[in-house]
């Protein structure tokens, strides 16, 4: 680790000061960042501590959620309205990472947590074009079974490893920024960037711009919602694949449907492919098949991770099908 | 559970008979000609009661002071920095930026580390630990990816790991052996385990298998595993003038302590290594290089050293279980008799290990047949040295030798615990030996009828809901053995307490409890009244916590030492005690003291016995008989194993809903730490089944799983209620009667999983861990 300064922030506009100052990296419960550190891999001079900022979940006058920034995962999961309202968010929560690490880590470092890839972890042994552009990617060539399938790069195969990212995907959720110009908006399907030639620049965030809050729009449906991670062992595991949706049906016509996928791309996956198939078709398992197959007609197979086309289509299915059973 | 909740009601009733009997005195009775231990025949004693360990309450508290835990004046903290080529040499070394950075006390390569004689290899001397025969620090050699090159002293663990990412090195690589397929290429050689070549043929299995009326023929794989024992590998080293000394994490004190003194040139006993506690071995807490770099750089910088490894270090530096790739082959008459049964293949090791997997010991004595071929192979690869991983060769090769024998089954269409039964040997089917005891038929027949068997179905015919149900067993058998050079001392004081000291380990198996029971009962003491001192090389013995046999050898020496007390206890009796004239065969010891066998009233207690000679203490030495005993009988541990696995037929998760171990293990010393060894080591095998693999990069024969969030060993949720039972028959030809319960567990857990979600879905892996994508390219659902 790399001797570095350290700072609390009182709030969002004491934290930007901060971080302007002194040139700063935000620290959430510093379950990822700091772990980086310990590795070398992120090198920051100074820490600012935002587990100040907010830390309530508020009922907007349109029904929708704001959750703050700094509120913890576990609570998040456990929030009533969360639970009843947007099943998939609490369920995305409660399978990630272990309740130690729940506890800590925060909304914000969640959105901001960096791949897992185990050559982008091995600063010492090995090349990685995310942490040293242009270096190569060992991964593509190496083990790469946890890798993307969706909208990879030559330079980059990684995957964005948080679930909760995918029910917020999934939800249409939009993050809350605040930076040197001011506050803005981005949906969450924004926020991260596919790889592309610099897969080092992983977000649309701008140098010092502090995530303050995530807003869930209101919409009663996603009351039937649910998330399914399938991974290598039955807990403390990162997502092989992983399923957020919800589903609305009218009649025996699905009329509204959200789906995203996480363990298959750089970033939480929104499957935009699939919804356009599914809206409007019957709430059949050809048709959730078929819109299935319609995004990831797509997928690109690595070495090791072929398998994930043929999961991720069962996945999909079996989570539709449980959606529209519950309906029906 | 069930069997430990009765065990304990019969032992709350049967604590008032306790030391009501005389417990005579052993001969060296279970070799042969002799008679069995007497301590058999006692069942109301403290031995086999569920005894909560001694030094459970201290671990609650955190008040058990493991290796990492020692704080000594002036410590200093270390760092390693681990190379990252395979092979080729150091060819530029920049360490001026550490040595400037804060804290920093020294940086140690191999220019300036004290020269050293290379690490003595395990098997290479009787009292030798180390997992390789390399030199430590001495060159600029680089022999594989993650060996040390350099370490840093600092005030403060964090310093040192800084001033440690300042470091640069440049390297000059040259070509090395990394794959599997490659080494294979470069040739093979036949592996030798303790001395013995791997090695049967009994008649010509080819061609008897090729006449059969069954047969299976096929490959099974295992891959590597690395060791994540909970305790990380930790030292913490002083030189105090011209002694070293060591607080280890070992399951080896004396053999560390010996391995160091010849590295140092130093005499043995200059060299004392304690390891009062340690935080899991399974055959990985024994000499690797942290020891002895944290040694050197004691004695460069002239102060103390902890040094920790990381996760990322243990991953590096030290060797785990090793791939194999085994070909298993039966043959059956149309009754189900085996006529041929031929286990050979493969498996890798380093220029510098001496340790090729035995994969085919379980097979030497499993099953009757007519015919025998056995061969394990070995190809070399540039690595950190492979080691023992508990039950080393027969928890993979039990993987491969129990699913042939469920495939064989399968195809002739009968039960495979009816299969195994009938191929039940009368004596060693190899070396012809009869059994010292050998119960794996009762183990059966009580695990199936506890576990429901019966109502087990053909393959895939169970589904509930997305979940396919299927149930699997298989057989774990892992050899008695006792290793030579076991001695205890016995000391009895003048308030009556006992205190039995040996150089031996308690790695959390419960050692020093179920050793406090059989001494407290040999003596005829209350367990309060008995201390078992052991974790350190200054006490007596070579005692290895390896090899499923550390009780043996302590019981072993702890007859003796109990022999050679009661003749001296006579002796300082005299003429004026009720024990006047008796020979130590007709005394036993009975309520604080001595006891006539036949006439209890004839009695002194030791208290009285030490006044009236006016000693404060008597304390006797004595060493073990030479271990002849594996010579005359083949001695074995047995389970019959029972596995529930559920299989989702849309992902291929596996989940196993239950598991039951029925063991055979001769005398249950402690029936509440001998379960947990039970369900640790079937834990252990859970997650060689389902879910350990170490990622080893071919392309650069770097561990690329170097952390617990990659390696995957079992989470809670992976594991169900494991039930466990045992048929508690003593083996008369062992110390206390028992045999080993520390490997067993893991032994035949692979395949009972392997057969269980065969039974569930139908589709065979053959290869592990049965992960999720083997089953879906399988074809399940
Ligand atoms: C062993 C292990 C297993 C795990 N398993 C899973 C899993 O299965 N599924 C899963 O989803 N996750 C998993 N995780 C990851 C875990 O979810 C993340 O580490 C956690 O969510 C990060 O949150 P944090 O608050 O601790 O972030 P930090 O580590 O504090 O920060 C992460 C990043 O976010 C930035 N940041 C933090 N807050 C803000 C803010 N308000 N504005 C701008 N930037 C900010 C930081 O600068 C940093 O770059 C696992 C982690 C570990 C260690
Ligand atoms: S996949 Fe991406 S993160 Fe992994 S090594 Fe390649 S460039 Fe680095």
């Amino acid at each position: 680790m790399t001797p570095f300064s350290f700072a609390r922030a009182t709030d969002a506009d004491d934290a930007l000061r901060l971080a302007s100052a002194r040139g700063g990296r935000y620290l959430g419960g510093g379950t990822n960042l700091v772990d980086l550190m310990r590795e070398t891999i992120e090198r920051p001079t100074a820490l600012i501590d935002v587990t100040g900022l907010s830390s309530t979940i508020g009922e907007r006058d349109d029904g929708g959620l704001l959750i703050g920034a700094a509120v913890r995962n576990t609570a998040v999961a456990e929030h009533a309205a969360v639970r009843a309202r947007y099943p998939a968010l609490a369920r995305a929560i409660l399978s990630g990472a272990s309740g130690q690490i729940r506890n800590m880590a925060t909304v914000g470092g969640n959105i901001l947590q960096r791949t897992r890839c185990a050559y982008f972890y091995d600063n010492a042994g090995s090349r990685c074009n995310k942490r040293n552009p242009g270096e190569g990617c060992d991964a593509i060539e190496g083990f790469n079974r946890m890798h993307a399938i969706l909208g990879a790069s030559p330079s980059c195969v990684a995957t964005h490893p948080s679930d909760m990212c995918v029910a917020l995907a999934a939800f249409d959720a939009t993050a809350h920024l605040l930076g040197a110009d001011g506050e803005r908006r981005l949906p969450l399907t924004e926020l991260h960037h596919l790889p592309n030639g610099r897969p080092d620049d992983e977000t649309l965030l701008k140098p010092g711009e502090l995530i303050t809050a995530v807003e869930l729009p209101a919409e009663r449906w996603f009351a039937r919602s649910t998330y399914r991670k399938v991974r290598d062992r039955a807990s403390y595991a990162f997502a092989l694949i992983s399923v957020a949706a919800a589903l609305k049906i009218d009649g025996d016509r699905i009329s509204d449907v959200r789906l995203a996928l996480g363990g298959v791309a750089h970033k939480p996956w929104r499957a935009h492919k699939a919804e356009a198939a599914l809206r409007g078709a019957p709430a059949t398992a050809e048709h959730f098949r078929d819109a299935a197959r319609a995004e990831l007609a797509g997928a690109v197979p690595l070495s090791h991770n072929g398998f994930k086309i043929e999961l991720a289509e069962r996945t999909i299915v079996a989570v539709l099908q449980e959606l529209a059973g519950e309906i029906a | 559970m069930s069997i430990v909740k009765d065990a304990a009601e019969a032992a709350k009733g049967l604590a008032q008979a306790v030391t009501k009997k005389a417990i005579e005195v052993a001969p060296d009775g279970w070799v042969p000609g002799g008679t069995p231990d007497p301590l058999i025949r006692n069942q109301h004693g403290h031995v086999g009661k569920p005894v909560s360990r001694i030094d459970g309450p201290l671990k609650v508290q955190g008040a058990a002071r493991f290796a990492a835990e020692f704080t000594l004046y002036g410590m200093t903290y270390a760092s390693v920095l681990f190379s990252t080529i395979t092979k080729g040499r150091i060819a530029t070394l920049d360490t001026a930026d550490a040595e400037a950075a804060p804290g920093v006390v020294l940086v140690m390569t191999y220019r300036n580390a004290p020269r050293m004689r290379p690490m003595p290899a395990f098997g290479s001397n009787r009292m030798a630990a180390g997992g390789d025969d390399l030199p430590v620090m001495q060159d600029d050699r680089v022999h594989w990816n993650g060996q040390p090159v350099a370490l840093v002293l600092a005030d403060t663990q964090e310093q040192a790991d800084h001033a440690k990412s300042l470091i640069r090195i440049g390297y000059e690589a040259e070509a090395a052996t990394t794959s599997f397929e490659a080494a294979k290429a470069d040739g093979t050689e036949p592996g030798q385990f303790q001395g013995d070549p791997l090695q049967v043929t009994i008649g010509d299995a080819e061609t008897v298998l090729a006449s059969a009326a069954f047969k299976v023929d096929e490959t099974y794989r295992t891959p590597r595993h690395s060791h994540a024992a909970i305790e990380p590998h930790a030292a913490t080293v002083m030189w105090d003038g011209d002694m070293l000394v060591v607080h280890d994490a070992t399951q080896a004190v004396t053999h560390t302590a010996w391995s160091l003194a010849h590295m140092f040139g130093i005499e043995q006993d200059k060299v004392r290594v304690t390891s009062p506690y340690v935080g899991g071995g399974f055959g990985s807490k024994t000499l690797w290089q942290h020891q002895v770099l944290g040694a050197a750089a004691a004695k460069l910088a002239d102060r103390p050293v902890r040094i920790v490894l990381s996760r990322e270090g243990v991953f590096r530096i030290v060797g785990g279980r090793s791939l194999t790739e085994q070909r298993f082959a039966i043959g059956a008459e149309k009754d189900g008799c085996f006529t041929a049964m031929i286990h050979t293949g493969t498996t890798i090791m380093t220029p510098h290990s001496a340790m090729p997997e035995p994969f085919i010991v379980a097979t030497r004595s499993g099953y009757a047949a007519d015919s025998f071929k056995m061969e394990v192979r070995v190809a070399r690869i540039d690595m950190v040295a492979n080691t023992f991983m508990r039950a080393p060769g027969e928890a993979v090769g039990t993987f491969a030798m129990e699913c042939a024998i469920d495939e064989l089954a399968d195809r002739m269409g009968i039960d495979p615990i009816e299969l195994r039964i009938k191929n039940e040997p009368e004596k060693d089917p190899t070396v012809g030996t009869p059994f010292s005891s050998r119960n794996i038929v009762e183990a059966y027949r009580a695990g199936a009828e506890r576990f429901g068997w019966a109502r087990r179905q053909p393959p895939g015919a169970r589904r509930e809901g997305e979940w396919l149900v299927g149930l699997g067993c298989a057989t774990g058998t892992y050899p008695y053995y006792r290793m030579p050079g076991g001695v205890a001392r016995i000391s009895i004081g003048r308030d009556g307490h006992a205190c039995a000291s040996v150089a031996a380990h308690e790695m959390g198996m419960g050692t020093a409890t179920a050793h406090t029971q059989v001494v407290a009962e040999r003596l005829g003491l209350p367990l309060d009244q008995v201390t078992v001192e052991y974790g350190d090389s200054r006490l007596p013995g070579l005692f290895l916590a390896g090899g499923s046999q550390q009780s043996a050898a302590i019981g072993a020496a702890i007859i003796a030492a109990h022999r050679a007390l009661v003749v001296e206890l006579l002796k300082l009796a005299g003429n004026d005690s009720p024990l006047a004239g008796l020979k130590p065969e007709e005394v036993g010891g009975l309520d604080g003291g001595l006891a006539k066998l036949d006439e209890p009233a004839r009695w002194e207690s030791y208290a009285s016995i030490l006044a009236r000679a006016q000693r404060a203490e008597l304390s006797v030495e004595a060493a073990a008989p030479a271990p002849i005993e594996n010579q005359h009988w083949s001695m074995h541990s047995y389970s019959a194993l029972f596995c529930e696995a559920r299989v989702n037929a849309v992902t291929g998760e596996v989940r196993i809903a239950r598991f039951l171990g029925s063991f055979d293990c001769g005398r249950i010393l402690n029936a509440k730490t001998a379960a947990s060894q039970f369900r640790g080591g079937i834990i252990m095998g859970l997650g060689l089944a389902l879910t350990e693999e170490t990622a080893f990069d071919e392309r650069t024969g770097r561990v690329m799983s170097a952390s617990l969030a990659e390696y995957h060993i079992p989470a809670h949720l992976d594991v169900p209620a494991i039930d466990v039972m045992w048929t508690n028959i003593p083996d008369p030809h062992t110390p206390m009667g028992a045999r080993g319960i520390g490997e067993i567990g893991i032994t035949g857990t692979g395949a009972a999983v392997a057969n269980a979600i065969y039974n569930a879905t139908g589709r065979r892996i053959r290869d592990l861990p049965i992960t999720l994508d083997k089953l879906l390219s399988a074809g399940i659902g």
